[in-house]
């Protein structure tokens, strides 16, 4: 799995960090996602779906790489 | 795009049809809930919703745009940016309201804005109300709760929860936030109360809006002559915000956080009393509350209704949405649709509600709501924790409803309960 945002069109909503919060985050003084793990362990798969999913402006894309990579 | 002639009855409700049914005629919005179903939204929403999600709608000024009612189709208009929330391109959905577009929205309200005018904004006021800080003001939710449940204890049984809780402690919360005094609530509540009526006349909102206009100009103008601690201040110190634009945006917050919390609390109460073993469920185990306010946002959706307005011609689900075209989006009967929450006419405390519209979609998803789940999980367990014998002090049928808002929700929620 291999994650990444756009900060750019974050709208600080919060739903990531309240969904994934050992992946996600948000900047202090912004609100704007933080990726705390691009490459987050199995365990964490699918709560890193539902955040992309529930995210109010689509700034998660989480791309499936070869299950070979997977631990 | 195609229109097919129907081949089937608008009554037979086996399967979606959209395609076929886009040549009927033009629905007018439901708006009346059915006796003794103060939870539902209102009856029709659920068949239209079955036969034609996304349907031609007439207005109440003559209008023929759109109304949207299957979660996947709500979903997608509310983030897809060739629809505008500009008021000016919008006509009113419900009966009784002004001919024509509306105004355009004042300035400093968020809500009637595009990009990139709203992202000025958000982006302004979106660090301020972040998970983590939110969940910071857990112990002081905490004890602006227990205040005002020790308060009613001490009275003793029977009282209006809206006044004694679900009110205040929204209120509470956001006037300390902002930095607007509590004790000046005189000056702005009732004007926010009628701002978020969906049945007074152009001159009462118009001097509401003048009420609640004046006093936070008073409140901009001290915060301008000696710096505060708080939101507002600080926005008034660092941002480059007008003072006009600061006064719009702190009535627009104020009134947002007045009136929507307060009335999930109330209406939430209503509902958990109304189904014993889910309230019990919540009672007995408190860890299940996060989950349990997700599932009271999808089932009450008490932000019902939104608006949108076609910037240019659109196709979806196999119709041509024509640009101007206004879009109605029913939230509630989104969050009801069957194909994305089973049985979603069950009240289920123990149902993973994640992404519901409760809280809307899009760049316009309401940015208090890591507020206002704060606010609801403290505050409903601990009601219901405190006082476990804790029931309605009327028929169901008698609690008064704000069918005339645009936050749904109770006027009075009439409760009582034993003495130990």
């Amino acid at each position: 799995m291999d994650i990444r945002v756009d900060r750019d069109r974050c709208l600080g909503a919060g739903m990531c960090a309240l969904t994934a919060p050992e992946v996600f985050d948000q900047d202090e003084d912004e609100g704007l996602v933080v990726l705390l793990n691009a490459r987050p362990p199995r365990e964490r798969h699918a709560a890193v779906h539902v955040a992309a999913g529930v995210c109010p402006a689509a700034v998660i894309t989480v791309t499936e790489r070869g299950s070979s990579t997977a631990p | 795009m195609q229109h097919e002639p129907s081949t089937r009855p608008e009554t037979t409700r086996a399967t979606r049809t959209p395609r076929t049914t886009e040549v009927t005629e033009p629905v007018t919005l439901p708006t009346q809930r059915a006796a003794g179903c103060p939870f539902d939204p209102p009856a029709g929403l659920a068949d239209l919703r079955e036969v034609r999600p996304l349907a031609r709608m007439t207005y109440p000024d003559g209008h023929v745009g759109r109304l949207a009612t299957g979660y996947a189709t709500v979903r997608s208009i509310m983030g897809d940016p060739r629809f505008s929330s500009r008021y000016e391109l919008m006509h009113y959905p419900f009966p009784g309201g002004p001919e024509g577009p509306l105004p355009p929205a004042p300035v400093g309200d968020m809500t009637g804005m595009d990009a990139p005018e709203h992202t000025r904004f958000r982006r302004l006021l979106m660090g301020r109300f972040t998970v983590r800080r939110m969940r910071r003001l857990s112990d002081r939710v905490a004890a602006i709760t227990t205040e005002h449940l020790d308060a009613m204890e001490r009275r003793g049984p029977g009282t209006d929860l809206v006044e004694a809780f679900a009110r205040p402690l929204p209120a509470l919360m956001i006037c300390e936030l902002l930095g607007v005094p509590y004790d000046d609530r005189e000056r702005f509540q009732n004007h926010a109360h009628t701002l978020m009526s969906m049945d007074v006349s152009p001159e009462d909102r118009y001097a509401a809006f003048v009420g609640l206009e004046k006093y936070m100009g008073e409140l901009v103008a001290a915060k301008r002559a000696a710096p505060s601690d708080d939101l507002l201040g600080d926005l008034v110190q660092e941002s480059d915000l007008t003072d006009e634009e600061l006064v719009g945006v702190g009535g627009f917050l104020l009134a947002a956080g007045l009136d929507t919390t307060a009335n999930m609390i109330a209406h939430g109460t209503f509902a958990l009393l109304s189904n014993p073993p889910q309230a019990e469920a919540l009672r007995t185990d408190p860890d299940l509350a996060p989950q349990a306010v997700e599932e009271l946002m999808r089932y009450l959706t008490i932000a019902h209704t939104s608006v949108k307005s076609a910037l240019e011609d659109v196709e979806l689900e196999g119709q041509l949405i024509r640009a101007g075209e206004s879009v109605t989006l029913s939230l509630e009967a989104a969050n009801r649709d069957p194909e994305r929450f089973p049985d979603p006419d069950v009240l289920d405390v123990h149902r993973k509600a994640t992404g519901h519209l409760g809280f809307g979609h899009g760049i316009h998803q309401c940015l208090g709501q890591q507020l206002a789940r704060v606010e609801m999980t403290v505050a409903l367990p601990a009601l219901l924790r405190r006082f476990p014998t804790l029931r309605l002090d009327v028929p169901a049928e008698e609690v008064p409803l704000r069918t005339n808002m645009s936050i749904y929700g109770v006027h009075r929620l009439p409760v009582t309960w034993d003495e130990d």
